[in-house]
């Protein structure tokens, strides 16, 4: 892609048209020629939108929710950006993508962009298509911007990461307190929503998290039974005093997403999170840390491209396995061949530098 | 695998036009389309000719596979071209229909940039190999 249609494509971005930010999201995906120059003349117009991330189980509720939650922030007067991840086949690598069809509230409405993305199988890189689709979303102007994945294994912890807020959806009766623990969700969610709250057995998943995120937050809670001669020590996290106001107690809320009940309750957390951030300085930690991600994300990914060029340069990697597998040398010595020469240029570097 | 290698996908929506509540046929395409490797987006059910623009346009999808059984191509299908027309995203987009459709109305969907028509027992093959060959060249 030359750099005229690039400029112009940026432009046209800025100025508003939807066309060209669906457009740039597609060249996101594709990984297309010149996606990084893309990205990284958005990069200056981003900053003002609000990220709030939703994960959960399959059958959740999250689309769902996300529409509401896109409808009430329409209502308001502000625009909305959405991000639905759906798993791809891992054999033929097509998906069907249905997250659209809850979107029923914001019908023809174009201030809504919708967006369905795939995982193409690609390990680590969805995440950083991701987070570059939300670039654009910001860039473009978006007020909200909604990511909605299924909560289960590290990418989509990645995912949910570029968000300011993370939104746990659970349904009732989704097993018992290890089946929360195992999949790792307690650590991520801000704020978490027991939604279908008028199904059975709601009453007692609000407990049970809210019993575990106390743990997660205060894990000798309940140790102190006033033995004498015994004392817990402070937890290093809550010794500091200053710290503990600054601390964030994940509320749970009961919602019927699809009645919108629990709606209001969840909107006032939502913003009280955002607050959260903005007063302890959580949002500009929290943009540091995402920056500090994607730069070692993206260092990590061109090194290994350049390795694998280097591999097909020493025979490619049959042929080295080969050799290894027939004992003629060892993958030390191996990694050691490919890599020396690359060492030794950074060394030069660094003594020119000196 | 490397983040950085370029991966292309041909994205399909697969739209249900109308009143017409027959989604079997959307359904196996759309399902064929998936183990053919494509990226299908799936409207629902009873969409808007707007809601069908809104999701092409925002789905930046290559191909836009309507289905219609009800007869109202005549309606539908000019109103789907004028909104994609409205965003710039008519060129770029290859439209086929599914369904029954009557000969004298192929020709008059053909002229309104209708690339194909894919009428009851078209084997699933023809249409896929049909996508494969005719999805617009993304840059």
């Amino acid at each position: 892609m030359s750099e005229v249609d690039h400029d112009e494509l940026v432009s046209a971005l800025l100025a508003g048209k939807h066309r060209a930010l669906a457009r740039a999201i597609t060249k996101i995906e594709n990984r297309s020629p010149g996606y990084r120059e893309l990205v990284s003349n958005l990069h200056r117009h981003t900053g003002t939108a609000s990220v709030v991330g939703i994960t959960g189980s399959p059958g959740a509720g999250k689309s769902t929710l996300v529409d509401k939650l896109a409808k009430h922030y329409r209502d308001r007067g502000e625009t909305v950006g959405v991000i639905a991840v759906d798993p791809s086949s891992p054999y033929t690598g097509g998906a069907v993508l249905g997250d659209r069809i809850r979107m029923a509230s914001n019908v023809g409405d174009m201030d809504v962009f919708f967006r369905s993305m795939s995982a193409r199988g690609q390990l680590g890189g969805l995440s950083t298509a991701t987070a570059d689709a939300v670039k654009a979303l910001d860039a473009f102007g978006k007020d909200r911007i909604l990511i909605e994945t299924v909560g289960a294994g590290q990418s989509e912890v990645d995912i949910v990461k570029t968000a300011d807020t993370v939104v746990v959806l659970v349904q009732p009766g989704s097993g018992d307190d290890v089946q929360m623990l195992k999949a790792g969700i307690l650590e991520i969610g801000d704020i978490f929503v027991v939604n279908k709250a008028d199904m059975s057995g709601a009453a007692k998943t609000v407990a049970d998290l809210e019993e575990m995120i106390h743990m997660r937050d205060n894990p000798t809670h309940g140790l102190q039974t006033g033995h004498h001669g015994f004392e817990i020590p402070d937890h290093p996290d809550t010794a500091d005093p200053a710290e503990e106001n600054d601390r964030w107690e994940p509320p749970v809320v009961e919602t019927i997403a699809t009645a919108g009940d629990g709606l209001d309750e969840l909107l006032d957390v939502l913003s009280a999170h955002r607050e959260h951030l903005e007063t302890t300085g959580g949002l500009d930690r929290n943009a540091r840390i995402r920056a500090a991600e994607e730069i070692r994300q993206h260092l990590r990914s061109d090194a290994a491209t350049l390795l694998e060029e280097e591999i097909d340069r020493h025979g490619g990697i049959d042929a080295l396995a080969e050799r290894v597998a027939d004992r003629e040398t060892d993958p030390y010595t191996i990694a050691d061949e490919i890599l020396d020469p690359i060492r030794e240029a950074i060394g030069t570097r660094s003594d020119r530098q000196e | 695998m490397s983040t950085d290698t370029a991966q292309r996908s041909i994205r399909c929506l697969v739209a249900k036009v109308g009143l017409d509540g027959h989604d079997r046929g959307a359904h196996v395409i759309a399902r064929a389309f998936r183990d053919a490797g494509f990226e299908v987006i799936y409207s629902g059910l009873h969409r808007a000719p707007e809601e069908i623009v809104q999701a092409a346009v925002q789905e930046d999808v290559d191909v836009l596979g309507i289905s219609i059984l009800s007869g109202a191509h005549n309606t539908l299908v000019p109103k789907v071209i004028e909104g994609l027309k409205e965003y710039d995203a008519f060129e770029d987009t290859l439209i086929i229909v599914g369904g029954i459709v009557p000969e004298d109305d192929r020709q008059k969907l053909k002229s309104l940039g209708v690339a194909e028509i894919f009428g009851p027992g078209t084997p699933m093959e023809e249409t896929i190999e049909f996508v494969r060959e005719n999805a617009p060249e993304r840059p």
